[in-house]
């Protein structure tokens, strides 16, 4: 471990240890410079967070429950706490984020929003606090995502966005965010770009964690009411990671918990065909920042794989490649199959459908509770609902029919 | 002082305006053939763009011909192999991301652009804050690394820019990304003029200079021009390496023209 304490982290420049930082075109550069000084303005403000708590806890649904799943403990054999970010406004802790971010928004005067989406989650969240805040959307998505979620498409149009397919590159996330940027460097002087995880240029990782980071807070004062004790472990996916350091940041100075970070492993890491940025990739600068990425050997990014459209993305945000480094936070791969698995087994014993990407989370906590044995608490973060899934899945199940 | 830094020196003492035309290497099967048309056509320096997967600082027309390039098998090794021993008799400047520096380390690349024979370096995404590395690895192998300026950025920060930049500054035009443009844009002139009143360094405008008129514009205030996309969008569509030297050479009459008028 380093001297530096993880939580002060990152320093003034964006850094977490060796990762992180600004790799930014010079034009974006007095952008984000007012965008960290506004952020760094914002935390001692308590009229920003007021307000910010009161938006969340009147519009959001937060504080979501800590719920005690008796039915699916007995099944994995350990206790298992679920944090229901499912339950949020707009189905998924993202709704922290852009809430924060259309706050920050507002006080910074701008009067458009950019964001790029995968799933469309991020998307839909974007338009929904664009709407409530009167900013003008743009969401850059994917061409190939916006056939694959049609329906998030006519949400984001519903709510008034503006939804622009991607057809460049390979025409999935990594694809929308190139596009992002480029709109943000063209259009800077009146648009904030909302990034939808803990990953780009410095403050996005941070802002964005800090945004996200009441769901651990939340989790820990309930644990504790609860159980009268912390938990054993932490377990959380991991994609660009917004979700994962949300729920871990207020754990991080209890050594005694474990912190556990489930990637999209797709058809497995020996495949080739995953997400699995820190466990299957290696060191390198995507969209603004040094962290873990799918690289080939000349240095291109290869296209991730994953069930989960959330989860596929050849990055990750760099305080986990941090985390990962410093030995704090353990990060392993989930496969499509085990991620399945666990979706089905939450549907049957708690009547609960999550998101494929938080049934990595689940997939990965029955292994720790298998490690742990049955004295063990593990909170999990159930960070969306399954609606958005609800094809994928049943294809998968077959219980639907596929469209042609 | 770098080898490319004093040759641009001597040719703009010597009254000319410069020009630096961009190919993506490794564009064609024949690429090296555009390379020669460019120094037939008057050029000063050339800029080598080293494709990556995801350039987010360019237009569609670099983005297609990096894709294309790519898709050919492209890689920074196999274009640097490509330059070597070439002699031009005119200075290359690489150009690319930062993750493609990165991935054998900043003094493996660097030493390797030396070893083509490779004068200068730009990194689209390489912001004052995080060039140390890179600048050291630079410095070291004898590589100019030139830094970018935009018309966003405040004057101390242009300043500095100007500072640590070597070979030549990189004035970015406009806000936005490469692709050709029907004018050239107002904050070019504001931006170039900037620059040259905080450094006797060589000013080169570049994003969106298409035609001989623009780059007349251009050196009014600017000490040249770097000319991609629209050298890129004619390769696309089936430009031969004569007839990319063709439009080039007409964009050096315009310079030169513009800088001793008739008499």
């Amino acid at each position: 471990m380093s001297d530096e304490t993880p939580e002060q982290l990152p320093d003034s420049a964006g850094h977490f240890g060796r990762f992180g930082g600004r790799f930014m075109p010079e034009a974006l550069i007095p952008a984000l410079d007012e965008l960290d000084a506004e952020y760094r303005k914002i935390q001692s403000d308590q009229g920003f967070q007021d307000e910010f708590a009161k938006l969340l806890r009147e519009y959001g649904g937060v504080p979501s429950l800590l719920y005690d799943a008796t039915r699916l403990s007995e099944a994995v054999g350990a206790r298992i706490l679920l944090k229901r970010e499912d339950l949020n406004h707009t189905g998924a802790h993202k709704v922290r984020n852009v809430l924060g971010q259309a706050l920050l928004t507002q006080r910074m005067g701008k009067k458009r929003i950019i964001a790029e989406t995968g799933a469309g989650q991020h998307g839909v969240a974007s338009a929904t606090a664009a709407t409530l805040f009167g900013l003008e959307c743009v969401v850059y998505m994917g061409e190939e995502d916006t056939r694959r979620q049609a329906l998030n498409v006519a949400r984001m149009r519903m709510l008034g966005a503006t939804v622009v397919p991607v057809s460049t590159g390979s025409r999935t996330l990594k694809d929308a965010m190139n596009e992002a940027l480029r709109d943000w460097v063209t259009n800077v002087a009146t648009t904030h770009y909302m990034i939808g995880t803990a990953a780009g240029p410095h403050p996005f990782p941070a802002m964005v964690r800090d945004f996200a980071r009441g769901i651990g807070v939340e989790a820990r004062a309930q644990c504790l009411e609860l159980t009268g004790r912390l938990p054993d472990a932490v377990c959380a996916c991991v994609g660009g990671g917004s979700n994962a350091i949300g729920i871990f940041h207020a754990f991080i100075p209890d050594s005694s918990v474990r912190l556990y970070g489930f990637e999209a492993g797709g058809e497995g890491v020996s495949t080739g065909r995953h997400a699995a940025s820190i466990t299957g990739g290696d060191t390198g600068v995507l969209h603004g920042a040094r962290t873990y990425i799918l690289q080939d050997e000349d240095g291109q990014t290869i296209e991730s794989h994953s069930i989960s459209a959330g989860l596929d993305y050849p990055g990750v945000g760099p305080e986990h490649a941090w985390l990962h480094d410093t030995g704090r936070a353990t990060y392993e791969p989930v496969t499509d199959a085990e991620a399945m698995d666990a979706f089905a087994l939450l549907c049957r014993t708690e009547g609960i459908i999550p998101a494929i990407e938080s049934a990595h989370a689940l997939a990965g906590a029955r292994r720790v509770a298998r490690e742990l044995g049955p004295d063990a608490t593990i909170v999990v973060n159930l960070s969306g609902r399954g609606d958005k899934d609800v094809e994928t899945a049943g294809k998968f199940f077959g219980i639907i029919e596929e469209r042609s | 002082m770098g080898l490319l830094e004093i040759h641009l020196r001597q040719r703009r003492e010597a009254g000319r305006a410069l020009l630096m035309p961009y190919l993506t290497g490794a564009i064609t099967g024949d690429w090296v053939d555009y390379l020669r048309a460019f120094v037939d056509a008057g050029a000063d320096a050339i800029e080598i763009g080293l494709p990556f997967s995801d350039p987010t600082l360019d237009g569609a027309t670099i983005q297609e011909a990096s894709h294309v390039a790519l898709s050919r098998g492209a890689s920074v090794r196999a274009i640097l192999a490509g330059l070597s021993g070439l002699e031009l008799g005119v200075p290359l400047v690489a150009s690319t991301y930062q993750n493609l520096v990165l991935h054998d380390g900043p003094e493996a690349f660097c030493g390797a652009l030396r070893t083509a024979g490779v004068d200068g370096l730009i990194v689209a995404d390489l912001p004052l804050e995080e060039a140390d590395e890179v600048e050291q690895a630079a410095a070291d192998a004898g590589v100019d690394l030139a830094l970018l300026a935009s018309p966003a950025t405040p004057p101390p920060r242009l300043a500095a820019i100007a500072r640590r930049s070597r070979g030549f500054v990189y004035a970015v035009s406009l806000m936005g990304t490469t692709g050709e443009r029907a004018a050239l844009s107002a904050s070019a002139t504001t931006l170039a003029g900037q620059l040259c009143e905080s450094t006797d360094r060589p000013v080169l405008l570049g994003f969106g200079i298409s035609t001989p008129d623009q780059a007349a514009q251009a050196i009014r205030t600017a000490d040249g021009v770097v000319v991609g996309a629209a050298i890129m969008r004619r390769i696309l569509d089936g430009a031969s390496p004569a007839d990319v030297g063709a439009y080039l050479a007409a964009m050096r009459q315009a310079l030169d023209q513009e800088r001793e008028p008739a008499s």
